[in-house]
């Protein structure tokens, strides 16, 4: 069954026809070559598909993409304004919080949430907001120190 | 994940109907967080996915003094957690909400997936249980109560029948004055399932010889999540030392936990100990403490 489906991706608006089976996940690395949301696991439990939707973070694996019909959606590419990388990317460069990069994008785009709707979080706070986020490289330390770090600074 | 269709009643009639027409090839469909795996798992492969979340309705909070509180089956567990009037009348459960999956699956997942998924250790139910939640369940054109210790039947299985949907759930007011944990333990703190989830409440209960009052109930442990009166019993006589010993061994005994991939049963049985005394200590203090305010 195909449905016809109109959302908002990253500020532009998308005319899309999906099958009924397909993930947003997938029609946003597949139809739209935004590939910057990654397939860890495909049953929301390590947070690398974590796009906003309505400017909440959810597992892009765990939403149908008919259901994005009418709805927004940011991914890691639509955080950077006009060129300028989101204080949250610098700082993740800067802090070297990226090893492999794979959990990096769904790692931001969680931070970015949490900051929305909490611009001071404590240690504890930050932890609990990405636990659905998983790194298999770094340990956390410098991702969370990262994330310390833009808060420190009032973004 | 094989091809199916997706329709969006419009209203609770239509997707009642359609899911009688349509008996077992059409799955109810809300956060998707339980149905989306069942189905990549091959253990559900329904025709149809009917998705209720934005039927009218199924997704408001209300309270008032007499009915207490009401909270439509599609609301997220996020919206739950956070919501003013559960946090400050009935903070059980968004202690409990909060406990499923990540921030990611709580924006999605809903109250009544939890309860329609059945999963023994869905970490909603003890919280519910020991609040005295009511389910009201849509189907055959009316609408009915039932207890929730009554909807819940097994691992995985519900009361609901062809055509039936739970709408909403409604939580009477917990006695004044009282104190709760929703204590969880997983094989990490960060986002897991329950090994063992107990939840505690406590209240000022002047009939009672030990002037309190508990209710206990243990998740995880059971083919669904149960109560433990036995150690609320116990509690009725005496809280000193003593007694609470006594209650959270009453509450291992209750427990009739299994061995599966996540733990055994022994650790399960020693845990709900260990978590039962723990809950009841904490709760007890909170206790002293509110008196002591007063």
């Amino acid at each position: 069954m195909r449905d016809q489906i109109t959302l908002t991706v990253n500020g532009e608006t998308e005319l899309l026809e999906v099958e009924s089976h397909r993930t947003l996940l997938q029609v946003l690395r597949e139809d739209l070559d935004l590939t910057g949301t990654k397939d860890g696991c495909n049953s929301g439990e390590c947070g690398a598909c974590t796009v906003l939707f309505d400017g909440e973070p959810v597992n892009a694996c765990l939403v149908l993409a008919v259901e994005a019909d009418g709805h927004e959606v940011v991914t890691i590419e639509g955080l950077a304004q006009g060129g300028a990388l989101d204080p949250l990317q610098r700082a993740f460069i800067n802090r070297n919080a990226v090893q492999c990069g794979f959990c990096t994008p769904g790692m931001i785009i969680s931070a970015r949430a949490l900051l929305g709707r909490n611009p001071r979080p404590s240690e504890m706070e930050i932890r609990q907001a990405i636990a659905g986020n998983l790194c298999r490289c770094t340990g956390y330390t410098r991702i969370v120190e990262a994330v310390e770090s833009v808060v420190a600074q009032g973004h | 994940m094989k091809k199916f269709d997706y329709v969006k009643p419009k209203t609770l009639a239509e997707a009642s109907a359609f899911m009688v027409e349509h008996d077992g090839e059409a799955r109810l469909y809300a956060g998707g967080t339980d149905v989306l795996i069942l189905m990549r798992g091959g253990f559900i492969t329904p025709q149809y996915i009917v998705d209720i979340k934005e039927i009218p309705g199924l997704r408001d909070i209300s309270f008032d003094e007499t009915a207490g509180l009401n909270i439509g089956a599609a609301t997220a567990l996020n919206a739950v957690a956070s919501s003013p009037i559960i946090r400050e009348k009935f903070g059980l459960l968004a202690e409990a909400a909060e406990t499923v999956g990540s921030y990611q699956v709580r924006n999605r997942a809903t109250i009544g997936g939890n309860i329609c998924n059945a999963s023994p250790s869905a970490d909603t139910v003890p919280a519910l249980l020991v609040l005295g939640a009511m389910t009201w369940v849509f189907g055959g054109g009316g609408e009915k109560a039932i207890p929730l210790d009554a909807f819940l039947t097994g691992p995985g299985e519900t009361v609901l029948g062809p055509g039936d949907i739970l709408t909403s759930i409604q939580v009477p007011l917990p006695p004044a004055g009282n104190a709760y944990r929703y204590l969880k333990l997983g094989r990490v703190r960060a986002a897991d399932l329950a090994l063992v989830g107990v939840a505690v409440l406590g209240f000022p209960q002047v009939r009672n010889p030990s002037g309190y009052g508990f209710r206990i109930a243990l998740g995880a442990v059971a083919p669904t999540p149960i109560r433990a009166p036995e150690a609320e019993a116990v509690l009725a006589e005496s809280v000193d030392d003593e007694a609470v010993e006594r209650a959270a061994l009453a509450a291992m005994r209750t427990a009739k936990p299994i061995s599966d991939v996540r733990a055994s049963a022994d650790y399960r049985s020693a845990m709900v100990r260990v978590l039962t005394r723990r809950g009841i200590k904490e709760v007890l203090q909170d206790l002293y403490q509110m008196s002591n305010a007063q």
